[in-house]
């Protein structure tokens, strides 16, 4: 489309002031010959939108990545705590072959896995409710309600969780009010299980939610006219439907856990991908190593990634 | 039978969510220093103590700052990388849209330890800078996000009527598309501010001596002695950021302008 | 469009304060330290101490004027304002009496390797000074991370205990590098009601047979310098693996301390580094019998918690932590101010107090065996030898293992990278 005279200016339809305020640009001005060489020049247009974020990411971000994964083969000297530059595939065969390392990555994706789940399990049916139940204020509420506890500090919820699941804590206290044992769960993998699941509970629902926004009710409707019990219109019209919002919640959840130390190491006495890599790395100074043992969730979160997005699941982050 | 479920399981997952910042509240008030329960004596003199701590006031300012400064550079990137990549096809788009994904998608310690190799390899100081660098890097992506979305939702057609209406194309970006992605815009933003204000991980590893509000607590924290003070500033945080977390989601409010395709779902009578 | 214009500008607010207010500290102006010179050593200053050899001839020969700020790597509880318990402070009256360091930033650090981190962390000098322990300071001090002090301008230096003007741990060559601090030892504690009999060996955690009563309940501290109490422990009760130095370990020694540590991982509930970690498990009864702190001891007795503590019959391992001065640091005039500062006797009270240690310079002892305050005992000196050199002697305090033993050995021994991957393995269960 090119643009017509331009010397007649009119007030452009749909501006906020209802188009009585008077443009205040000169017809034929420099300005305007030049947005509309510009406007000629798709390439050049690009140029100017796409070189300041791509070259953020180049630079800081991927340029970052890419050192890590040069410093995973240098080596580190013990004796004086520098990381020198020599190459070497030592941190990557100590991490492949050394069963410590194998047993914390293995847990680590294990807790990954169950936390997802547990989570999809979680968020559904408050999801659903919210998308498709809820009348509008109720639904502006509780989206509220969801957002609320990202912002009360992780830390202060993960201490907080620690006091709830405390021996004769206020968990083991209410156990106790029904006549049931004490819960057990502080230092447990399962205390870590359920705070996991809680604190990327949010992170699993918005994006649900809003996946489930988008299903039309006629569908759900139409599906039941047809005859087809809930269980069908859910495993048939719903799931399929949502999948991609269920990839894209997962990405955080499954990512968050994998990278996570702060939880395991306040909740449990077990260490996690994330401790190994921050003792080598605070502790030794041994930077090599640690880099070598975080490519294991980059290569995890990358595959996952990859099949994420098979299921559509960046259109619906 | 269903429905009841549906809000039964509702109100637990409520309940489940707001379980610790209860608890929070709860010891907010502990008159004792280290946490018990039951808790024995109750007590306000945590909420004077923590106003009159400057390092709490410190803290809270360089978050504000951290936060507002990522946020906006998250802004002006992330709307540029929405513009490119919705308009446009180029070569590496698929790759450039991935890559803008990897810093929240990886998990934050690759993020924050692939940092701190840059910034020692380089031979920078850690500083408020190297922390705001670090927030905006994993930011871009929300605005981007969001913006996308709003763009795809909404029709070029009134942009070229504008245009062909004899408007420039900045006249039409002011007048015409910045109204349509502006909500958008500023509900990344605020998504960006709040991740930014609650950052821990990356944070440990881009500060030098400085202390955001999630490093103050982490360090006072481990103390064992000043639970009750930081219970008292979470508490204060969550209050005051009702008031954003409302304005966010007023602003993500589908008004239902520029369409271009079905109609919204329908909604519950 | 008010609402853009509105967030524009508190944008560019927030650019403007960024960029302003960051982390840019002032250079220091006069009277920087010079780093650990290899010159000649001449005669020395007045010296009354017959082992200060050789200091370095260029060393500052006076306090300069102060930089406005001071920051510093700590222990938690080294550094207290008041604002954890009121009469213990000594940040305020510091300030008060330095009004050019008004600014005193804190740091704590869990473990001397942390310390040992931050202080390399930016290419050195993001810190002036740490408070480090005998397994961070030699390492800090054959790095080249930390500076020679001039003892001369401390002048409460000569009152230090004899035996801790010049230690190995942060003497070298005759040259000081830095001022002791304090000392203390990783006793064992306990909760008087859960535990019982009260406990007199370390057998309670590391024997499986006196262990077992209490699986799930055990604390060990859980930095890597902990495997030198699995060696204290075989020392006495394995004698004939012939340990002499719990920190120089030749492979066989060492990797019986290693399986001592994986038996008792299973009945470990969980180790501490935090305090909080501990005094939380301690108070809801998580944990039940460990390694400890004074500190611990002291917040969980005056919280009322049922504990007790005691130095078992093998030993302790222990740590003598110095205030050292980094060779890098930005504000060195005001980390003298704070060393000098901080080996004062009314200071050297309230530390050894409130943490529960005993202080470098005995001269405390007057005001502490009458109590200044609430974590104060009769008599302190007397309860923590402060004086008593061979009760010090007894202690294997902390001090980096190195491949060279030190002695008859060579350099056989076990060095601290493979101990710390060593423990990690452990901790991870495998």
């Amino acid at each position: 489309m090119t643009a017509t005279s331009p010397d007649l200016p009119t007030p452009p339809l749909g501006s906020p002031d209802g188009g009585l305020a008077a443009p205040r640009e000169i017809p034929g001005s420099a300005r305007r010959r030049l947005l509309a060489a510009l406007y000629r020049r798709p390439r050049a247009q690009l140029l100017l939108l796409l070189t300041p974020p791509a070259g953020w990411f180049g630079i800081v971000y991927l340029g970052s990545l890419a050192l890590l994964l040069v410093t995973a083969f240098w080596t580190f000297d013990g004796v004086t705590g520098r990381v020198v530059q020599h190459w070497t595939l030592d941190n990557i065969i100590q991490i492949l072959t050394q069963p410590a390392f194998r047993i914390v990555a293995l847990r680590t994706l294990q807790f990954a896995i169950v936390v997802t789940i547990a989570d999809v399990v979680i968020a559904f049916p408050i999801a659903f409710f919210m998308a498709q139940v809820a009348s509008p204020r109720t639904r502006a509420i509780l989206f509220m309600l969801c957002l609320l506890p990202l912002w009360a500090s992780y830390l202060v919820r993960v201490y907080a969780w620690r006091v709830i699941l405390s021996p004769n804590g206020p968990l083991d206290w209410t156990l106790g009010l029904f006549g049931l044992g004490p819960a057990g769960l502080y230092p447990s993998d399962l205390g870590v299980g359920i705070v996991f699941t809680y604190l990327w509970l949010p992170y699993m629902i918005l994006p649900l939610y809003a996946g489930l926004e988008r299903v039309p009710r006629s569908l759900l409707e139409a599906s039941a006219d047809l005859g087809a019990r809930q269980a069908t219109t859910f495993r048939r019209i719903i799931l399929p439907l949502v999948l991609p919002a269920l990839a894209a919640g997962s990405i955080f959840t499954f990512s968050l856990t994998l990278g996570d130390y702060i939880t395991p190491s306040l909740v449990s006495n077990n260490q996690f991908i994330g401790n190994i890599v921050l003792e080598q790395q605070g502790v030794s100074g041994n930077l090599p190593l640690a880099a070598a043992f975080a490519l294991v969730p980059v290569v995890i979160m990358g595959t996952y990634l990859f099949i994420a997005r098979r299921l559509g699941a960046f259109e619906a982050l | 039978m269903a429905r009841w479920l549906l809000r039964a399981s509702t109100a637990a997952v409520i309940t489940f969510l707001y379980l610790p910042i209860a608890t929070i509240a709860l010891y907010a008030f502990n008159a004792q220093r280290i946490q018990v329960w039951p808790i024995r004596e109750f007590s306000t003199q945590w909420f004077g103590s923590a106003w009159d701590n400057p390092s709490v006031r410190d803290a809270l300012f360089l978050s504000l700052q951290v936060g507002l400064t990522a946020a906006l550079l998250a802004i002006i990137l992330g709307s540029l990388a929405a513009f490119a990549i919705h308009r446009f096809r180029f070569f590496g788009r698929e790759v450039f849209s991935l890559s803008l994904v990897l810093p929240i998608a990886l998990p934050g310690i690759v993020t924050g330890l692939a940092l701190n190799a840059t910034v020692r390899t380089v031979g920078l100081s850690f500083s408020t800078m190297t922390i705001i660098v670090g927030h905006a890097t994993f930011c871009i992506v929300v605005v981007y996000n969001n913006v996308v979305a709003r763009l795809r939702r909404s029709s070029r057609n009134i942009e070229e009527a504008s245009m062909d209406l004899g408007a420039d194309t900045w006249q039409t970006f002011r007048y015409i598309t910045l109204p349509v992605i502006r909500t958008a815009v500023l509900a990344g933003g605020l998504l960006a501010f709040a991740l930014s204000f609650d950052e821990i991980v990356v944070t440990i590893f881009t500060a030098g001596a400085q202390n955001t509000l999630p490093i103050w607590i982490f360090g006072n924290i481990r103390l064992g002695q000043q639970l009750p003070q930081v219970n008292v500033v979470v508490l204060f945080v969550i209050l005051i950021t009702l008031i954003p977390v409302a304005l966010a989601q007023r602003l993500t409010r589908d008004t239902g302008v520029l369409r271009s395709r079905s109609r919204p779902p329908d909604a519950a009578p | 469009m008010r609402s853009r214009s509105l967030f524009a500008a508190a944008a560019s607010f927030g650019i403007i304060v960024a960029a302003c207010g960051g982390g840019a500290t002032p250079s220091p102006s006069i009277a920087s330290v010079a780093p650990p010179a290899s010159v000649a050593p001449s005669a020395g200053g007045p010296s009354t101490a017959p082992e200060s050899a050789a200091p370095s001839s260029n060393l500052p020969s006076a306090i300069g004027p102060g930089e406005g700020e001071v920051d510093i790597i700590v222990w938690a509880g080294y550094a207290e304002d008041g604002s954890n318990v009121k009469e213990y402070d000594w940040v305020h009256p510091f300030i008060a009496a330095n009004p050019d360091c008004a600014k005193v930033n804190v740091k704590p650090a869990d473990t001397s390797d942390a310390m040992v981190s931050l202080m390399q962390g930016g290419g050195g000098g993001l810190y002036d000074g740490v408070s480090a322990s005998g397994d961070a300071s030699n390492t800090l001090i054959t790095r080249g991370d930390v500076a020679e002090v001039n003892v001369d301008l401390i002048p409460d230096f000569r009152d230090i205990a004899p035996f801790l003007q010049s230690p190995a741990h942060n003497t070298v060559d005759g040259k000081h590098y830095g001022i002791s601090h304090g000392w203390g030892g990783n006793t064992l504690m306990w909760r008087t009601d859960l535990v019982n009999p009260a406990p007199t060996s370390w057998d309670v955690t590391f024997d499986p047979a006196k262990m077992a009563a209490y699986k799930g309940k055990i604390t060990a501290y859980g930095g890597s310098i902990y495997l030198a109490d699995a060696a204290v422990y075989l020392k006495a009760h394995n004698p004939d693996l012939g340990i002499t130095d719990p920190y120089e370990l030749t492979q066989p020694q060492f990797d019986a301390a290693i399986n001592l540590l994986k038996a008792q991982h299973p009945f470990v509930g969980k180790y501490w580094e935090a305090y909080s970690d501990e005094i939380d498990n301690f108070t809801s009864g998580a944990s039940t019998v460990g390694t400890t702190w004074p500190y611990q001891t002291n917040t969980l007795k005056g919280a009322g918690v049922k504990v007790d503590a005691v130095v078992p019959t093998e030993g302790m391992t222990g740590w003598a932590d110095t205030w050292m001065l980094a060779s890098k640091a930005k504000h060195p005039n005001c980390m003298y101010k704070w060393m000098a500062w901080m080996v004062t006797p009314h200071v050297q009270t309230q530390v050894a107090e409130y943490f529960g240690e005993a202080p470098a310079n005995p001269k405390a002892c007057a005001e502490l065996d009458k109590v200044y305050g609430s974590y104060g005992v009769k008599d302190f000196c007397t309860l923590y030898s402060v004086n008593d050199k061979s009760f010090y002697d007894s202690i294997s305090f902390w001090k980096t293992p190195q491949a060279d033993c030190g002695d008859s050995r060579g350099t056989t021994c076990v060095s601290y990278d493979q101990w710390v991957t060593a423990f990690q393995a452990v901790k991870a269960g495998s």
